[in-house]
């Protein structure tokens, strides 16, 4: 008992001094688990986010789109396969991780459980939800584990490419004719409220967060973090001309922060208890796509036990 | 037809090919077999659709209209596009999609490299860069069929199978027809016939590893170089310039 307590302490001090907690270092049992845990939402949030984008890679307006678009995606496929690789680092299979997803025992972030029903949405799913994902993420650059860090900053540059190309679109659309107008004004009304919701629960009923907090996997709350992506994103909807869809939404002098209305957390808990309006599409398709690539996988498997042979017997 | 009107006629049918088979492979993305594979086809995907825009926005100068490469893409009709049936085939499963693409590559590779020694400067620049990634996807798309027939017996089934259904559309890759031969006699464009014969080399060799049987040349399709698609093709442009259609004039 002795021996752990001490492990414990070595392990806090090390983290109260900012170095970073290595695969082969040792760790309670519960920051691993907490981390897993983490990471490969992390990692399934990359991979069944290709899907609402996805969407739109056949029909994007232009050649240049398309083009952009297609590297976006890709990216967040390769954002996939690195949180994949550094969840494997904790000691857990990527095969165990994809099992849990395409099971629906893992969660993915709420988010891409909503639909993108035209272009505009592409442009705010790239401002909103890169957006507010790239907050949590800059955060993330600084997490207690290392191999958890290191990716991040990788997935940071990307995604700040991402948001900007979002944005992008969303401001082309909104000095456009007045049916993309309407268009990037709806997309926004539809996506403000579930990028909100993106940061979690108010801090208050977050349960995972005092220990994130104290193991410096999470350096700042979901509150804190929530209001900073809300105090830029306002400014940045009034840049373009659009509204942000909040009747309750004012500058306050006295915080220096915007006041905001009351997310609807009935929304969010139904969406994150598999009610949303496509968790079930998004479920079914990455299941598809792992059933139907099966034989795909045993093929290479088999081809690579063959040439392993060969080159044996040789 | 003038020297210009040929040439134009070529530079869209090389377009063509690469704009719609880069838009096949977009359709994966997310769906693929591994995320590995994701990664792969929209690798391709992005490289086809970049060579199609530098052969667009071309052809688009040699028609001399002001005519843009989104202008090419979006808003010519079905029967305008001169790509060959080969690209447009469905994606059906991985052994097919694999298979469009290697017997694509198979042509495309001794095709950019041939270009690059092209009398028309633009094409030999625009072969430059391709070259490079051609031979990248002829050796993703070799290296899978390898797995796919000498691997497990659904995979060489399935990969024998995709091989026998597409085999015809590579009819289409090889016909020369007076636009070709004038782009031939120009010094524009390389005779398909030695083209054929790498291709020829490439599959023996590629399929011999794979241990798949060379379908035999039977009725052979054609008609894609001179705009008779086949009715899928019709549907990839429904969906393609679906937003240039609906929002004429608009800017994106």
């Amino acid at each position: 008992m002795t021996d752990v307590k001490n492990l414990e302490d070595l392990f806090q001090a090390k983290i109260d001094a900012e170095q970073k907690i290595e695969p082969k270092d040792w760790m309670p049992e519960k920051y691993r688990k907490n981390l897993i845990r983490q990471i490969s939402q992390h990692a399934h949030s990359e991979v069944v986010g290709m899907l609402p984008e996805g969407n739109w890679i056949g029909r994007a307006p232009s050649l240049r789109r398309k083009a952009i678009l297609l590297a976006k995606v890709q990216d967040e496929a390769g954002h996939g396969l690195y949180l994949y690789s550094a969840a494997e680092t904790l000691g857990t299979s990527r095969e165990q991780t994809i099992d849990d997803l395409l099971s629906g025992k893992a969660k993915y972030s709420s988010i891409f459980n909503y639909p993108t029903l035209s272009w505009a949405d592409i442009g705010a799913v790239g401002w909103l939800v890169d957006g507010a994902a790239i907050m949590n993420q800059v955060m993330l650059c600084r997490t207690s584990y290392g191999p958890y860090a290191r990716a991040m900053v990788r997935i940071c540059k990307e995604e700040s490419f991402h948001q900007r190309q979002g944005y992008e679109i969303m401001a082309v659309l909104a000095q456009g004719t007045p049916e993309q107008k309407e268009m990037a004004q709806d997309a926004l009304n539809r996506w403000w409220w579930p990028s909100l919701m993106m940061f979690g629960p108010t801090d208050a009923n977050s349960p995972h967060s005092a220990e994130s907090m104290k193991w410096k996997i999470k350096r700042q709350s979901n509150d804190e973090l929530r209001q900073t992506f809300i105090d830029r994103t306002v400014q940045q909807a009034e840049v373009i001309g659009l509204s942000i869809p909040d009747p309750d939404l004012k500058w306050n002098e006295a915080t220096q922060h915007y006041d905001w209305g009351a997310i609807d957390w009935a929304e969010f808990n139904n969406v994150v208890a598999g009610n949303g309006p496509c968790n079930k599409e998004r479920l079914t398709a990455r299941n598809k796509a792992h059933d139907e690539g099966a034989w795909v996988r045993e093929a290479a498997l088999a081809h690579a036990a063959k040439k392993a042979k060969k080159k044996q017997a040789a | 037809m003038s020297q210009t009107n040929a040439l134009f006629t070529y530079t869209l049918r090389l377009a063509d090919d690469l704009l719609i088979l880069s838009h096949r492979l977009g359709e994966w993305c997310g769906h693929g077999p591994v995320l590995e594979e994701d990664i792969a086809l929209t690798n391709r995907a992005l490289d086809h659709i970049g060579e199609a825009r530098n052969l667009l926005t071309y052809a688009g100068e040699l028609e001399g209209k002001g005519r843009t490469e989104d202008d090419l893409a979006f808003l010519r009709p079905e029967r305008q596009f001169l790509n060959t049936k080969l690209v447009e085939q469905p994606n059906g499963d991985y052994a097919h999609t694999i298979v469009r693409s290697f017997l694509f590559d198979a042509y495309h590779l001794p095709l950019a490299e041939a270009l690059l020694k092209s009398s028309d400067a633009q094409l030999a620049a625009i072969a430059g860069k391709a070259v490079k990634e051609a031979q990248y996807h002829l050796r993703h798309s070799s290296d899978w069929l390898i797995r796919f027939g000498d691997g497990t017996e659904e995979s060489h089934q399935r990969a024998q199978a995709a091989l026998d259904n597409l085999w015809t559309f590579t009819g289409d890759l090889f016909t020369q027809d007076e636009v070709h031969q004038a782009m031939v006699k120009a010094g524009v464009a390389p005779d398909l016939a030695k083209i054929k014969a790498a291709f020829d080399a490439t599959v023996d060799t590629v399929l011999s590893e794979a241990t798949l049987n060379r379908p035999t040349d039977g009725f052979m399709a054609s008609g894609g170089r001179q705009g008779k698609h086949g009715e899928q093709l019709g549907f990839i442009l429904a969906e393609m310039q679906y937003l240039q259609r609906a929002y004429p004039g608009a800017t994106w």
